[in-house]
């Protein structure tokens, strides 16, 4: 008895300074195995009369019990430990640069074509499309152009040998999409446009959004309105804003619209600001209805058209036209 | 339409100041351009005459003066004018002036020589760009007056960038009558008083180019003085409105076309032969310009004849050899109607644009001739003396345009305006603006001048009515018309979506003009259904761009060249092709070149290749949901590398290419072996399959591998089919995991590793359910691909 005790003693002192698993797991093999300390004491029972047998088997038990315990507590300790030694030899750099993080981005151009389709599109305003390469008819004809009129002075157009051109504005898409439709209308319709002029504020090819709203309510006010609205949705604040009166063949009364501009970082005369021209606008001309089977007389509408590259410019601080064209990585990674 | 201020305030009452003047006009509709101040800052600038001049004794190019100011003393100045001689007036800032250009005048020594003031050219006054010499004034200028009182200043030039269908703003007269609208103040336009007829010169007018020259007045001037100079008054006005003085008779019929709008035409009546006869060109016809040009002409033209030859191309320039010159003594006098469609592209046909061309297709009043034809002769004989003739009419009146008279419907008005004007307020309106206002039932009726061709329906109306109430006085307010809701497909996949997938996947958004070179596109072999401008800027942007690539390739080689080696680039536009009408296609084009991934540190770097841009072209179609539509084939144009190039299809149509460039073509670019591209339509790639949900298999999938040994042209798509041929509805799935050609495989041979993932819908799987689907496999690919297991 005093022998297992002892030794009891002794193993549970073993198992503390034990400091491998490995060791852990000999020293319970040795306590616990087969041929273990304990396992010969409890084999020793069986010599013992029955009444001495119980009460020497429950003190026996007991002392396996509690070196079963020392060996799992033990355990966890040196697994924890082994633990801690696996983590802290696997720690990384966390602050090297991820893989494949990198990503492109849209052209300024979308970018901004983008964000004011969207804005009329939250107006109800369906998204239209038209050809490029158009014929005379729906360019300027039936936008109340006559053949040699002045107003087709305005636009320096480009030919093709058979009497087409490219569009030189947007408003066609207006034509083709009032043909064979009732009102009401209420289209948007970006796209590329051409004119043959080519300096540091002319590109040969740029970027309009033309919009048309026909119904049978709607009148300059809400053109006012309309324009005032989407003014302030894109640019995100209110601008001091005056509608001019102008002249486009297919509406009237028609108008451009000037915001009051303030530069960065200049202080001029007006304190830094300026009217700066960004929309053309107006009623659609009865005759524009009219030549698109359109009653003019139940329907009224509005048309505008605004250049794409101005508002870009505006909102992203862009100071050359050209830089949209070059493509430059330096230059389009500034809007990824 | 430029034109001098202190000329239109003396012709309206304008109860504001410059600034508001300006302001006013822009929000007419009469935008202001450009307005410059002329002549501000000349107090101490007088007229003085020089009355003696020597050669300075230290300088070659300078003189010194002795100047009559009017004090009674004369003073020294030292002058380097060229022009500086006895005898003339000219400007003297007087010490103590500062001028407008900043310099203060002090007495000082030029050389070592007093000099008490300084002579002044044009330039240094502020009036004008001229300053090549002194400021020559007229020999009468009164000595000692104040330079700016004798010249009337200060003064501003102002140009107007006028709209086509504002003609009558043209002529200051015109432009008084809406400013005066706009002010509610009056014009003070004098009537025009009929010249004396003193002589009996006459010749006759013959009208036959119908309703092109419905009224023609012409009158003969006798006997001006050739050698009488412009007067100082209408010169300087000329000059501030932008026209150069050239001689008396000119400048005369350009200062009454800038008052009135009218242009007027002045022969040498001697150079004429019988009557004035109007009448279309013939075909061929030729006339010398007065800019000397020789004009072609054709029967779309409107002629100014006489009985033996061509005079002057109507409404647009007159002709050399009728001009007025400095022997002219007696002249003809044309003040004319030509009709707007008779002028409009005339000038343009003949490459020129001038200010009678621009007023007349634009159209002119036609009532004015007979009042022009008056204020020239008055002007004239004036200025040059002569006898005047009488004047000559010929016209048409059932050609001449009729005032129109127009309905304004007091719904209509607000209806389109959005806002009620008071009734009092449209009438004020348009009887400011010259119009005549009956009481209608409905509301208006409005008899426009003959001023006023812009005129014509309902609608111009409304305009005129908003334009003087003001727009800013129109309110704001939202549409709350009807709306009809548009309809999005969900089977087809968003454009801006694609874009920023493009971006997401590491690709930059270029824009590219729309313009090719047709050298660049011979040398990627693109010669075929071109689309040429007729009148491109330039050589480098005269063909629509048949295919993105050359452009954005081009672009590639731009940030190439500036330190970029890994550029990933993508466009989005329509690409051209002849036909009627001409073939648009909007495609999707990509170029990459450098390494595969942007450099790193934890990965071996690997340049780019044909499986990485097809990776890019596996993910969009995916997207779409069906890619067993889509198909790869190795035939591809001359400008892809033969053996590192797909064509693309989709149901079996072209749809597009990918590929490394051929090694030529990348050569001849400069470019390296790394360039690689994509070409596709883009509607294709938008197609997306509208899901139909199936049930979640219930039973596991069994995996078993294979390795088949198969020739080289045997593609994997071939292979797809087969097995799945084969196997049937089983095979879920047929996984490539690897690829091995060289050493044990037979040369035009590869090996081919391939997982098939197997499932059933209605229980699991045995072992021997699974072998039997891998055989099968197998000889379906022995009997079709040539294929053999591999031990």
């Amino acid at each position: 008895m005093d022998d297992l005790d002892s030794r009891a003693a002794q193993a549970l002192a073993e198992i503390d300074r034990a400091d491998t698993l490995e060791a852990l797991d000999a020293l319970r093999v040795s306590l616990l195995g087969k041929s273990g300390i304990v396992t010969a004491a409890l084999r020793a029972l069986g010599a013992l009369a029955p009444d001495e047998r119980k009460a020497r088997g429950a003190e026996v038990n007991k002392v396996k019990d509690r070196l079963a315990d020392a060996l799992t507590a033990r355990k966890q300790v040196l697994e924890q430990a082994e633990l801690d030694r696996r983590l802290a030899s696997e720690k990384l750099d966390i602050s090297l640069p991820g893989r494949d993080g990198e990503r492109g981005g849209i052209h300024p151009i979308t970018r901004a074509l983008e964000r004011i389709s969207a804005i009329f599109a939250r107006l109800g305003y369906q998204r239209a499309d038209g050809p490029e390469i158009e014929d005379d008819w729906h360019n300027f004809e039936a936008l109340n152009f006559p053949p040699h009129h002045p107003a087709r002075a305005m636009h320096d157009t480009f030919y093709f040998g058979d009497g087409r051109l490219l569009r030189t504005h947007t408003s066609p898409v207006q034509i083709r999409s009032m043909k064979g439709r009732q009102p009401p209308i209420r289209i948007i319709a970006p796209g590329k446009v051409y004119r043959s002029d080519s300096d540091q504020t002319h590109s040969p090819m740029f970027h309009q959004i033309e919009g048309l709203l026909v119904d049978e309510t709607s009148s300059f006010a809400d053109l006012k309105g309309t324009l005032a609205e989407f003014i302030r949705a894109f640019f995100e604040r209110d601008f001091e804003m005056r509608f001019r009166p102008s002249y486009f063949p297919f509406t009237e009364p028609s108008a451009e619209v000037d915001i009051r501009w303030t530069e960065p970082d200049q202080s001029g005369s007006d304190g830094g600001t300026r009217w700066l021209e960004v929309l053309g606008c107006g009623m659609v001309h009865p005759t524009v209805l009219a030549n698109c089977g359109i009653d003019p007389e139940r329907y009224t509408g509005f048309a505008f058209g605004l250049g794409v590259e101005r508002f870009a410019m505006l909102r992203y601080g862009v100071s050359d036209l050209r830089a949209f064209f070059e493509n430059d990585l330096r230059f389009l990674k500034q809007f990824a | 339409m430029k034109f001098s201020e202190n000329w239109l305030r003396e012709l309206v009452e304008i109860k504001a100041d410059r600034a508001a003047l300006a302001h006013a006009l822009t929000m007419a509709g009469l935008e202001v351009e450009e307005l410059t101040v002329l002549g501000e800052g000349l107090a101490g600038v007088v007229v003085a005459e020089i009355v003696a001049a020597e050669k300075h004794p230290e300088a070659d190019r300078l003189q010194v003066c002795k100047v009559d100011a009017g004090q009674g003393e004369f003073l020294q100045i030292v002058c380097g004018a060229p022009n500086a001689r006895v005898g003339i007036k000219v400007p003297l800032a007087m010490v103590g002036a500062s001028l407008p250009g900043g310099m203060s005048i002090k007495a000082a020594k030029l050389r070592g020589v007093e000099s008490f003031g300084m002579l002044c050219s044009s330039k240094e006054l502020g009036i004008d760009a001229d300053a090549s010499g002194l400021l020559e004034l007229p020999l009468d200028a009164p000595v000692g007056q104040s330079l700016a009182e004798y010249l009337g200043l200060p003064d501003a030039s102002i140009e107007l960038k006028l709209t086509p269908n504002r003609p009558d703003c043209l002529g200051l007269v015109g432009l008084a009558h809406d400013v005066a609208a706009l002010f509610g103040s009056a014009v003070k336009v004098p009537a025009q008083a009929a010249a004396a007829v003193t002589s009996e010169a006459h010749r006759g007018i013959r009208l036959e180019a119908g309703k092109d020259a419905p009224r023609y007045l012409g009158r003969i001037v006798e006997g001006i003085d050739p050698a009488a100079r412009t007067p100082l008054w209408l010169a300087e006005r000329l000059r501030r409105s932008g026209l150069r003085p050239i001689s008396a008779v000119v400048d005369i019929t350009n200062y009454v076309m800038l008052e009135l709008g009218q242009p007027l035409h002045a022969f040498d009546n001697d150079t004429l032969e019988g009557d004035i006869v109007v009448r279309h060109a013939h075909a061929g016809e030729t006339l010398k310009l007065l800019d000397g040009s020789a004009a072609k002409l054709d029967a779309g033209f409107v002629l100014i004849a006489d009985e033996h030859k061509a005079l002057a191309v109507a409404g647009v320039m007159g002709g050399y050899d009728s001009r007025v010159t400095d022997g002219t003594r007696n002249i003809f006098l044309e003040s004319a109607h030509f009709a707007p469609a008779a002028i409009m592209g005339r000038a343009r046909k003949l490459g020129m644009h001038t200010d009678a061309s621009h007023r007349f297709e634009r159209g002119v009043d036609p009532e004015l001739p007979r009042r022009a034809l008056e204020r020239a002769t008055e002007l004239l004989l004036s200025i040059a003396g002569g006898h005047a003739g009488p004047v000559l009419v010929a016209e048409n009146l059932a050609d001449l345009p009729k005032p129109a008279t127009v309905v304004l419907r007091r719904t209509r008005l607000k209806r389109v305006l959005g806002v009620d004007v008071a009734d009092a307020e449209v009438a004020r309106i348009f009887t400011a603006l010259g119009m005549q206002v009956e009481v209608h039932a409905e509301g208006w009726q409005i008899t426009a001048p003959s001023s006023r061709f812009d005129i014509e329906r309902e609608e111009d109306l409304i305009e005129e009515v908003a334009r003087i109430f003001g727009y800013d006085n129109i309110p704001t307010h939202s549409p709350a018309g009807a709306l009809a809701l548009a309809i999005e497909p969900e089977a087809r996949i968003n454009e801006l979506a694609l874009r920023e997938q493009l971006a997401a996947r590491g690709y930059y958004e270029a824009v590219n003009l729309s313009f090719v070179p047709a050298e660049l596109l011979a040398r990627w072999g693109f010669t075929e259904r071109l689309v040429p401008l007729a009148n491109p800027l330039s050589a480098d942007l005269a063909i629509m761009r048949p295919s993105l690539l050359p452009g954005l390739i081009e672009a590639l080689r731009h940030n190439r060249a500036r330190q970029q080696e890994r550029v990933r680039l993508f466009e989005v536009a329509r690409v051209f092709a002849a036909g009627d009408p001409p073939v648009e296609t909007p495609s999707l084009a990509i170029v990459a070149c450098g390494n595969a991934r942007g450099e790193q540190w934890g990965e071996p770097s690997r340049q780019l290749d044909f499986h990485d841009l097809k990776g890019d072209l596996d993910a969009l179609i995916a997207w779409g949901g069906e890619p067993q539509r889509w198909s790869v084939h190795a035939d591809v144009p001359g400008w892809l590398h033969p053996g590192r190039g797909a064509r693309v299809t989709r149901d079996g149509a072209t749809v597009g290419y990918l590929g490394a460039l051929h090694p030529q073509l990348a050569k001849a670019l400069d470019l390296g072996a790394d360039v690689h591209v994509l070409e596709l339509a883009l509607e294709p790639l938008l197609a997306r399959r509208l899901p139909l949900a199936q049930p979640v298999p219930r039973f596991p999938a069994v995996r078993r591998d294979i390795a088949m040994d198969l020739p080289e042209e045997i593609s994997w798509s071939q292979i797809e089919q087969t097995v799945r041929g084969s196997v049937g509805a089983r095979l879920q799935e047929l996984r490539l995991f690897d690829r091995y050609s060289g050493k044990g495989v037979e040369a035009g041979r590869k090996s081919l590793a391939m997982g098939l993932i197997l499932q059933d819908a209605s229980r699991t799987l045995t072992d021997d359910d699974a072998d039997r689907c891998v055989r099968e496999a197998i000889a379906a690919l022995e009997r079709t691909c040539k294929a053999k297991l591999r031990g």
